[in-house]
């Protein structure tokens, strides 16, 4: 599936993130993780790889997903994908 | 569904509130999507629905209040919820006919998705003047109903009530709830005591819809769980 | 080689020495000698007042090398350390070591200090999060800084394990001869417990003051035969900065529900009793614990005989009702402790080494029965760690969280169990602080952990129908909702050594990397 346009969702509030999804003239999935540091080196990985099985399980292709975060937890950064995922189709 | 106390009601767009939410022992835990503003509820209803999957609930009972079939969001709320598995719905602006609608489809979704038929159980939530003059009948419309919350504040606003913290206003609406609900078998739960932080006018509320025939509360913050319980022990 | 902790630490570090590994926390009692002081004896006639701290920098005879110490008193209102560390710095003066009690966010300048050299050495029992702390975690400062606790420092003072040259102490009110308040003054901070060993065991002792007030002042907490010299400056301190943090009981509904479980432990477990004594912290959920163990206390009518620590106005309040008989005090943290500390003689001050030396004839920690504490993580050994984040950057260090935790006869963790995305109770904490043996038990919003070795609290809270579990069950819940953290890479360099209050090492802070 090919998203059209960029689409939002989330917030920028405690225990919650704000995912931006927005095509990727490039192709693949790239993923930018914006998030302290202290949580980064703990868990960016699994951020990261939590946010990749939501876009493939959705089979998007070729997207852009930025990730302001505040400590939110994997079920919150999959509703927020998959619903920011769903904006932009 | 045996005897409970308490219903402590959460926004359901608020990782934070789900997430605090189950610490405060309440009886049943409502995860709100109709309280969520519209542009919103579609996300909203992800968040609640990869929750129920993730949190430590155990130890509680989760209802959901989706939105009403005519804003337009409230059937896909039963069709990605009711695969979760909630304990319950919770349908505002309950009467008759919406109450069978939303049956109709949650059997669907129940069947399409391979659960347990008639598993899923009702809420209706008591806020309109016609749902008042007849909630023995709305309670009798299924099975699955095994409740009823009693929200004034819906009332309130049909009839440009002004709301006061002893309830004189809605006295009768509280009685015609808790009655029909004896009646019928069925819990009720009673409109939340909206001053969060006045803890002996929410004993003093509590007491009152106690003494009306309520066998429980609603709760907009975990601090009112305790002295609820305390009330309907 | 390893320590009794399980800790990693060197034989020997430069510029400290032989390393003492941590042997336990009641391993290292005995015999003690303090230190004998060097001093200047003064003449009738002569006067002790300087115009200006360059000039009283001569009078001392500053030099590379020393070690200049102050007190955090005025927390992140201080401008006192500012003031003399920039004088010193544009004599080009070099290597020197800063033994103050804290360091705030105001103290940014000393960023610039460590990086040009002027400062090589840090002494510090806290350390605000903040420009500084990071500076030292990223190995900038070219000595390892020592991380001390509240009662450990004036141990090591008194012991001669630290040597100050100069101590310059911020007085609110100083009279012409170096009588010293906290009470009365435009930067009123009430107690200067933290700067009493500084006076007493420094070679040269400076008061630096905005309001000299005539001879003799009244009343006196540093007395004058401490003093060398007395100098005025515009101003010492900012008094909104001097109350720092919140200072109200949380509203928040999960620290209010933590707050009630470890007021009901407190209660199940015997300890509100008349007699009874209590210390808690000054944050928001420690606060709500206080409050909470204040409805018990006026429902079975007990009078307690003191309260301690860093006191607030609510700490106030409960002396006031007639709730305690006294309290000691450590630090002020707001206004109304202040003023209550002038007016009311039933509120004491008391100096750092009478709180929590462990090298003296008893400290107040020892005679403790409740403690409320805090925890940036917390082990399944119940090892606390309140120096470093997660990601080892330095965040705190122990204040006094090792003294009250060894003192008292039950010391409570009162923490969420994650804080946002990151686990609080972990398979080993990241730096150890606190030594597990001195912590009995853990209070988070989702259940409750006793150390084994408390079998007369586990057996007390086995009648009651609190959420008493395995603190490796509630590990298991935080990592069940943040996930498995990955550990993190530390470099090898030793940017701080942490000490237990008996001067052993408890563990080391290393250089983070990138």
């Amino acid at each position: 599936m090919k998203i059209t346009k960029t689409a939002q969702a989330g917030a920028v509030e405690s225990s919650d993130v704000l995912i931006t999804v927005a095509p990727n003239p490039e192709g693949g999935i790239k993923i930018e993780l914006e998030t302290k540091r202290v949580i980064e080196k703990q868990f960016g990985q699994q951020i990261e790889k939590v946010i990749r099985e939501t876009v493939e399980a959705l089979n998007v292709e070729d997207v852009i997903v930025k990730a302001q975060d505040k400590g939110a937890l994997d079920y919150t950064y999959r509703a927020r994908v998959q619903a920011a995922l769903e904006r932009a189709l | 569904m045996s005897h409970y106390r308490s219903m402590l009601i959460m926004p359901g767009n608020s990782p934070k509130r789900l997430q605090d939410a189950s610490v405060f022992n309440p009886d049943l835990l409502v995860l709100d999507l109709k309280g969520v503003k519209d542009e919103e509820k579609d996300s909203a209803r992800l968040l609640v629905k990869e929750a129920i999957g993730f949190m430590d609930y155990e130890k509680v009972k989760i209802v959901v209040r989706i939105n009403t079939l005519e804003s337009g969001f409230g059937a896909k709320d039963i069709e990605v919820i009711a695969r979760v598995k909630p304990a319950a719905l919770m349908l505002p602006q309950a009467s008759v006919e919406k109450l069978q609608d939303v049956e109709k489809i949650l059997a669907g979704v129940e069947k399409e998705a391979g659960l347990e038929p008639g598993k899923i159980l009702l809420f209706p939530v008591i806020e309109t003047v016609k749902a008042l003059e007849n909630v023995s009948s709305i309670l009798s419309v299924s099975t699955r109903v095994v409740g009823a919350f009693f929200n004034a504040d819906g009332l309130a606003q049909e009839l440009g009530m002004t709301r006061t913290k002893d309830g004189e206003e809605i006295l009768y609406a509280r009685s015609k709830v808790a009655m029909a609900c004896r009646v019928a078998g069925l819990d009720s739960f009673d409109t939340p005591y909206n001053d969060g932080n006045d803890t002996e006018g929410l004993e003093k509320d509590a007491g009152k819809a106690r003494n009306l025939g309520f066998t429980g509360k609603a709760a907009i913050n975990g601090r009112q769980i305790d002295i609820i319980h305390r009330v309907f022990a | 080689m390893k320590n009794s902790v399980g800790r990693e630490i060197p034989d020997y570090i430069e510029s400290y020495g032989q390393v003492k590994p941590f042997e336990g926390a009641f391993a290292n009692y005995g015999e003690r000698r303090r230190v004998s002081v060097k001093l200047r004896s003064v003449k009738p006639g002569e006067s002790k007042v300087v115009e200006t701290i360059d000039a009283v920098l001569d009078r001392v005879g500053i030099r590379d090398g020393m070690t200049v110490s102050f007190h955090h008193h005025l927390r992140n209102g201080d401008y006192v350390l500012n003031q003399v560390m920039a004088a010193i710095a544009k004599r080009g003066i070099k290597d020197i070591t800063v033994a103050a009690t804290g360091i705030f966010p105001i103290h940014e300048p000393l960023v610039e200090y460590i990086k040009n050299g002027t400062v090589t050495g840090i002494n510090v029992n806290y350390i605000a999060p903040g420009p500084v702390a990071k500076a030292i975690s990223k190995g900038l400062l070219k000595n390892p800084a020592v991380l001390m606790s509240h009662g450990g420092r004036p141990r090591a003072i008194e012991s001669g394990d630290i040597h100050i040259d100069v101590a310059f102490i911020a007085a609110p009110t100083v009279d012409s001869y170096g009588n010293i308040n906290g009470v009365y003054g435009n930067a009123a901070c009430g107690t200067l417990a933290y700067a009493v060993p500084d006076a007493q065991y420094a070679d040269c002792v400076v008061a630096v003051t905005d309001n000299l007030v005539p001879y003799p002042a009244c009343p006196i907490e540093i007395t004058q035969d401490f003093v060398d010299y007395v100098v005025k400056v515009d101003s010492i301190g900012d008094p909104n900065g001097i109350v720092s943090g919140t200072l109200t009981v949380t509203k928040d509904p999960v620290g209010l529900r933590i707050a009630k479980l470890a007021a009901q432990v407190i209660e199940a477990t015997g300890y509100i009793k008349d007699g009874m004594s209590f210390q808690t912290g000054a944050g928001g959920t420690s606060l709500a614990v206080a409050a909470e163990v204040r409805k018990f206390m006026q429902e079975k009518n007990v009078v307690g005989s003191f309260a301690a620590g860093g006191i607030t106005g609510y700490m106030v309040d409960m002396l006031k009702e007639g709730l305690f008989r006294t309290l000691f005090d450590v630090q002020c943290f707001d206004f109304k402790a202040i003023a209550s500390l002038r007016d009311n003689e039933k509120h004491q001050w008391m100096s750092g080494s009478l709180y929590g030396n462990p090298h003296n004839k008893g400290a107040v920690v020892n005679n403790l029965d409740v403690m409320i504490l805090g925890a940036t993580e917390i082990d399944t050994d119940f090892n606390v760690n309140v120096v470093t984040g997660s990601d080892g950057v330095i965040i705190g260090a122990s204040g006094g969280h090792n003294d009250t935790a060894a003192g008292s006869k039950i010391a409570i963790v009162v923490t969420n169990l994650t804080k946002g995305r990151l686990p609080v109770v972990k398979d080993k904490v990241t730096t150890v602080t606190t030594p597990g043996e001195t912590v009995d038990v853990l209070v988070t919003e989702r259940g409750i952990a006793v150390n084994p070795r408390r079998t007369d609290l586990i057996e007390k809270l086995k009648a009651t129908d609190l959420p008493v579990m395995p603190i490796e069950e509630l590990k298991n819940l935080a990592e069940r909702l943040t996930g498995k953290p990955e550990p993190i890479q530390v470099g090898d360099q030793v940017v701080a050594i942490v000490e237990y209050r008996d001067g052993t090492v408890i563990d080391v802070v290393r250089k983070i990397l990138d």
